[in-house]
């Protein structure tokens, strides 16, 4: 549509459609004053400031009405002046602060709006309510709540509902008496707020605050060292330290938007426990270290375990120039194919299964597709705890008319918002899938011309879901049939869909199968190679994509070129100047049992706690010990580095230069805000300097843009990634060649397969390993805290987060709490075959009776000593979803 | 829990969706003579709803009360009428038998006391509405014989 143009103060300006007065007017420099306005919402007019006079027409609310063509509108006017300085002034009656010593002060709207309106302080001084009320909510660890300088604008309330889809505050009571209120006026801290500072960021004036507010000298772009999502933040430094985090409205993933820990869960950098030397064993003891003691006592000893007998363990938490070099070092160096990292015990189902099925193992569609989605199907995935910014764009979606279908055995917060809520029984997914595809299949809602074109093996998969009739979907899953139809229809109607899926999908000893058969169901509905669709896996953490990506995995070099192709492996030996070995390594799950039965000797770890992340823990240390040699790389003293030999302090997120890769598959920089502390070094110096004392030749890095350029040079996916084409967002791969855009969307054309087609897969019902019987009768399922991440290394040294989550909780249904006789907030034991641990019980209904659930992010109350190591054949993932387990309360035994 | 029980069976003629808000909160009040958190929480999950919208629109109705009302509700007229013909002195009566000040009931629950602007009986002035009763005319001298003996005659 062609732009209309209107009149402002005598300025003819022009808008497009569909704008309002104020906008338009603010796009061009004419300021009208407003309060109650803020770009991210929709318009309200509750504050009257920003009225405007147009012609023919009165007083209008500039920031409600839209903007037409002809319009004369004046900002200027007697009728104007009078009204508004009426409404500011009665702000300014009730609105108690010292400006000088307010967290807002020069940014203070009503302070700015004041000025331009004029007040008549005698008038003021007569009417002004004589004290403050006082009444300040501090409960909450990062911001406080002053009433006294609230001016009832609900920009906190709305951004809460439209931007976060919370709802923790509303307006209570009214006329004089009304306030911003949590649901009866508790404290912020026991109202449902996620604390993720939304609302601190938007208030216009100091009622919402910091509560560190001292501002940074100067501010780094850098990316967030959380979850998957990859969002951009820039770091506030001052006096050398990193002060503060804001989003990065520009950064394409989250527009600016953070959660709780991206925005406030940054204080573990500056922690006191934080390694700053070099540490060695010496008669069961770690003593400090110089450098070069460490690094050529690491180099002398790993010299005598070249071969199958070393392991390196890469990390999802270092950057893709560290992670090639750990495996470089581990391939060229060690020679041996040996290294792997946690995306072992995440998504390697989702790298197996879709490899096959689809040719590449990763999201197909960018973050950005969610909100255009007709539906989503979420499924194992609690998005807005683990992945909360895409847990944004899912809510995003639903507002603008999505279908939500959340299939999940507990109640997560997304079955808010969801329009069906499907409760399978944990490890039933395969058949709740396979249920679904024979509804569409047997009701013809399927894609014919999308199946006949770009997919093979339909026939067979059409016979084999002569199986999975509505009768046995419902026994094995506990989901009604009818609700297996709806969700079916549902999914094959409306279309685009996308399919949202974690851990719950692929945490089991049949996790291949699962993620088969989302991408069967993905198929043969036609949702994939198109915009808003597609099956996409929510990686766990900041650079699990990037580490699977950068060849931190047994079977594949980088860019998952495979060891045992004979050509790849030609290549990487003229690139790197040596022999490699053909055949693919160990899978780190099986690490353990080989360095028990003394096949492996030696490890080098980087930034990885397997105590307390891999299942069967007590197997793990038992594993750890038998080490001759174990050297780990981290940025604190881990439960897994106390066993080590050699333990090298390493530089955090914030204190080297490099890139993640988000789960959209977005390859985006890091940035060095502050030095590193102490003699903390970035942990590609570290790999370089070690292999460099083993005499190794290629780990002579001048910066990690210079790794970047050699992974390039190796890596045809990475092909065109450089730094100087990241500086605005990022670049998707594929991306081969320096001019090539970046491919947010795969399959569009045909798939990376041998045939350019996708392959359906017929699939069998596996039941989990471990079920509940007589002895531990109740199933165990593990989950994650919106306020912690994995083994709480970073989120449990930041003091706020630990106040607002700083214990497990075994949730259990209140049916299976009053037959055990157990109370809300006692402490019970959980014991399974392999351990026990003891941590208070929360009694919800958030569990379905006879599943209890826990995180794993507190060393106290390890979890995965309870749980199950039986491993899915294909991805060697443990089964961390469903173990069964006894819970008998402390003392009754 | 009875409670639970009965929060069902007041649910249970309602579709579920956010218009039925205050015909929900009035029978939940009805039920209960005021309006318990768990009850709200309830209907917030009900109708599918942030908590804190129902708590906002049950505090901005003056006809919600967040705490128990007593078996029987005293409501004192304190309408022009009724005020110039001596509402002061009734409330004051009543306050000094029972015990308790206006917005409070007694510990037993026998009682509860609050103010409202007009019954719509000015004729009958002063007066009070006893639950749904309407007391009228009154006096120091009615009020002591409808509550002395803290009202158990």
């Amino acid at each position: 549509m062609s732009e209309i143009k209107l009149t402002i103060d005598g300025r003819t300006i022009s808008a497009r459609p569909g704008t309002t007065i104020l906008e338009a007017a603010l796009q061009h420099g004419v300021y009208i004053p407003h309060l109650c306005h803020h770009p991210d919402l929709e318009p309200v007019g509750i504050c009257r400031v920003c009225l405007v006079h147009v012609e023919g027409r009165g007083q209008m609310l500039s920031c409600r009405a839209p903007a037409e063509d002809g319009m004369v509108i004046s900002t200027d006017h007697p009728a104007i002046d009078a009204a508004r300085r009426i409404a500011v002034e009665l702000l300014i009656l009730n609105h108690h602060g010292d400006c000088l010593v307010c967290a807002k002060s020069e940014q203070c709207k009503l302070h700015e709006v004041a000025a331009w309106v004029g007040v008549d302080q005698q008038r003021l001084a007569r009417m002004r309510r004589p004290s403050p009320s006082g009444e300040i909510d501090d409960s909450n660890p990062f911001f406080t709540l002053n009433h006294d300088k609230c001016i009832l604008c609900g920009i906190c309330i709305r951004t809460c509902d439209e931007i976060v889809g919370v709802g923790a505050l509303d307006f209570a009571f009214r006329g004089f008496r009304t306030r911003v209120s949590t649901f009866g006026g508790r404290p912020i801290v026991e109202s449902r707020c996620e604390s993720c500072g939304e609302c601190v960021v938007r208030c216009p004036v100091g009622a919402l605050a910091p509560k560190k507010a001292l501002p940074p000298v100067r501010e780094v772009k850098t990316t967030c060292p959380y979850c998957g999502t990859g969002c951009g933040i820039y770091l506030g430094v001052r006096g050398g330290k990193v002060v503060s985090a804001r989003g990065d409205t520009e950064n394409p993933v989250n527009h600016g938007r953070l959660c709780v820990k991206g925005r406030f869960g940054h204080d573990f950098i500056h922690h006191p426990e934080r390694l700053t030397r070099p540490l060695i064993k010496k008669n069961g003891k770690h003593v400090e270290a110089t450098w070069d003691e460490a690094l050529d006592l690491v180099a002398n000893r790993l010299s005598a375990y070249r071969g199958s007998q070393f392991t390196a363990m890469a990390s999802a938490r270092v950057t893709n120039e560290e992670n090639y070099l750990i495996q470089k070092f581990a391939r060229q160096v060690m020679q041996s194919n040996n290294v792997d990292h946690c995306a072992r015990l995440c998504h390697a189902p989702s790298v197996a299964g879709l490899l096959q099925t689809l040719g590449s193992g990763a999201m197909t569609n960018p973050i950005g597709d969610i909100r255009e989605a007709a539906c989503i199907l979420a499924i194992g995935c609690n998005t807005t705890a683990a992945h909360p910014i895409i847990g944004l764009h899912v809510k995003d979606a639903v507002r603008r008319g999505a279908a939500l279908i959340v299939a999940n055995p507990k109640e997560v917060d997304l079955c808010r918002h969801a329009t069906i809520w499907i409760r399978q029984k944990p490890g039933s997914d395969v058949a709740l899938l396979m249920g679904m595809l024979r509804v569409i299949v047997d009701e013809g809602l399927w894609d014919p011309a999308f199946v006949s074109e770009r997919c093979e093996g339909f026939e067979t998969l059409r016979e084999s879901l002569a199986s999975w009739d509505l009768e046995t979907v419902e026994r094995l899953t506990g989901v009604p049939a009818d609700a297996v139809v709806h969700a079916a229809r549902m999914f094959a109607t409306r279309k685009p869909g996308s399919i949202l899926y974690a851990m719950g999908i692929t945490q089991h000893s049949h996790g291949t199968d699962n993620v088969l058969a989302i991408s069967n169901l993905a198929l043969v509905t036609g949702n994939l190679g198109r915009p808003s669709s597609g099956v996409n896996p929510l990686r766990g953490q900041n650079n699990v994509q990037g580490a699977c990506d950068m060849g931190a995995l047994p079977n594949v070099y980088p860019g998952y070129q495979r060891v045992d192709d004979p050509a790849v492996r030609q290549k990487f030996e003229s690139a790197w100047g040596c022999t490699l070995s053909d055949r693919p390594g160990m899978a780190m799950t099986e690490t353990f049992h080989a360095m028990i039965e003394g096949q492996i000797k030696a490890v080098y770890l980087v930034g990885e706690n397997p105590v307390l992340s891999e299942a069967d823990a007590n197997h793990v240390v038992e594993a750890l010990r038998h080490l001759e040699f174990f050297v780990a790389q981290d940025i604190f003293l881990t439960e897994t580095a106390q066993l080590a030999h050699v333990v090298l302090p390493a530089a955090t997120f914030a204190e080297k230069d490099g890139t993640f890769t988000n789960t959209e598959r977005r390859v985006q920089r890091v940035r060095k805000a502050i030095e590193p502390l102490g003699e903390a070094r970035p942990d590609w110096w570290i790999t370089c300097q070690i292999a460099r004392r083993m005499g190794a030749s290629g780990f002579d890095f001048a910066d990690p843009a210079a790794i970047m350029a050699e992974i390039a040079s190796l890596t045809p996916s990475y092909g065109g990634i450089a730094y100087d084409r990241l500086e605005n967002g990022g670049l998707h791969w594929p991306c081969p060649t320096r001019e090539h855009p970046g491919t947010p969307m795969l399959h569009g054309q045909r798939f990376p397969t041998p045939s350019g087609k996708a392959r359906l897969v017929p699939l069998q019902f596996k039941p989990p390993a471990e079920l509940p019987d007589q002895d531990y009768p109740l199933l165990l399922t593990t989950d994650r805290s919106l306020y912690h991440y994995h083994t709480g290394t970073m989120t449990l040294r930041v003091d706020g987060l630990r106040s607002l989550s700083g214990q497990e909780f075994l949730r259990i249904h209140p049916e299976d709490a009053s037959r055990l006789g157990i109370h809300d907030g006692e402490r019970v034991e959980v014991s399974s075959r392999r351990g026990k641990v003891v941590v208070a019980a929360h009694v919800t209904e958030v569990c379905p009776p006879g599943v209890v659930s826990l995180t794993f992010h507190f060393p106290d109350t390890p979890t995965n000593l309870l749980t199950h190591a039986a491993l899915d054949p294909v991805a060697k993932i443990p089964e961390t979803k469903v173990c069964a387990v006894r819970v008998t309360r402390v003392g009754a035994s | 829990m009875a409670e639970c029980e009965c929060l069902e069976s007041i649910f249970s003629s309602y579709q579920g969706s956010r218009e039925e808000l205050i015909p929900l909160l009035q029978d939940v009040q009805q039920h209960f003579g005021y309006l318990p958190n768990d009850a709200m929480l309830a209907i917030a999950r009900f109708i599918r709803v942030p908590e804190s919208a129902v708590y906002a629109v049950a505090t901005f109705y003056a006809q919600f009360r967040f705490t128990p009302i007593g078996r029987n509700h005293i409501m004192v007229c304190r309408g022009t009428a009724c005020h110039v013909r001596g509402a002061p002195r009734i409330l004051e009566a009543i306050e000094k038998h029972l015990g308790i000040k206006e917005g409070e009931a007694t510990p037993d629950l026998e009682y509860s006391l609050e103010t409202v602007a007009c019954i719509g009986a000015c004729g009958l002035s002063p007066c009070m509405m006893v639950n749904k009763r309407v007391e009228a005319k009154l006096t120091p001298k009615k009020i002591a014989k409808l509550f002395g003996g803290n009202g158990k005659s």
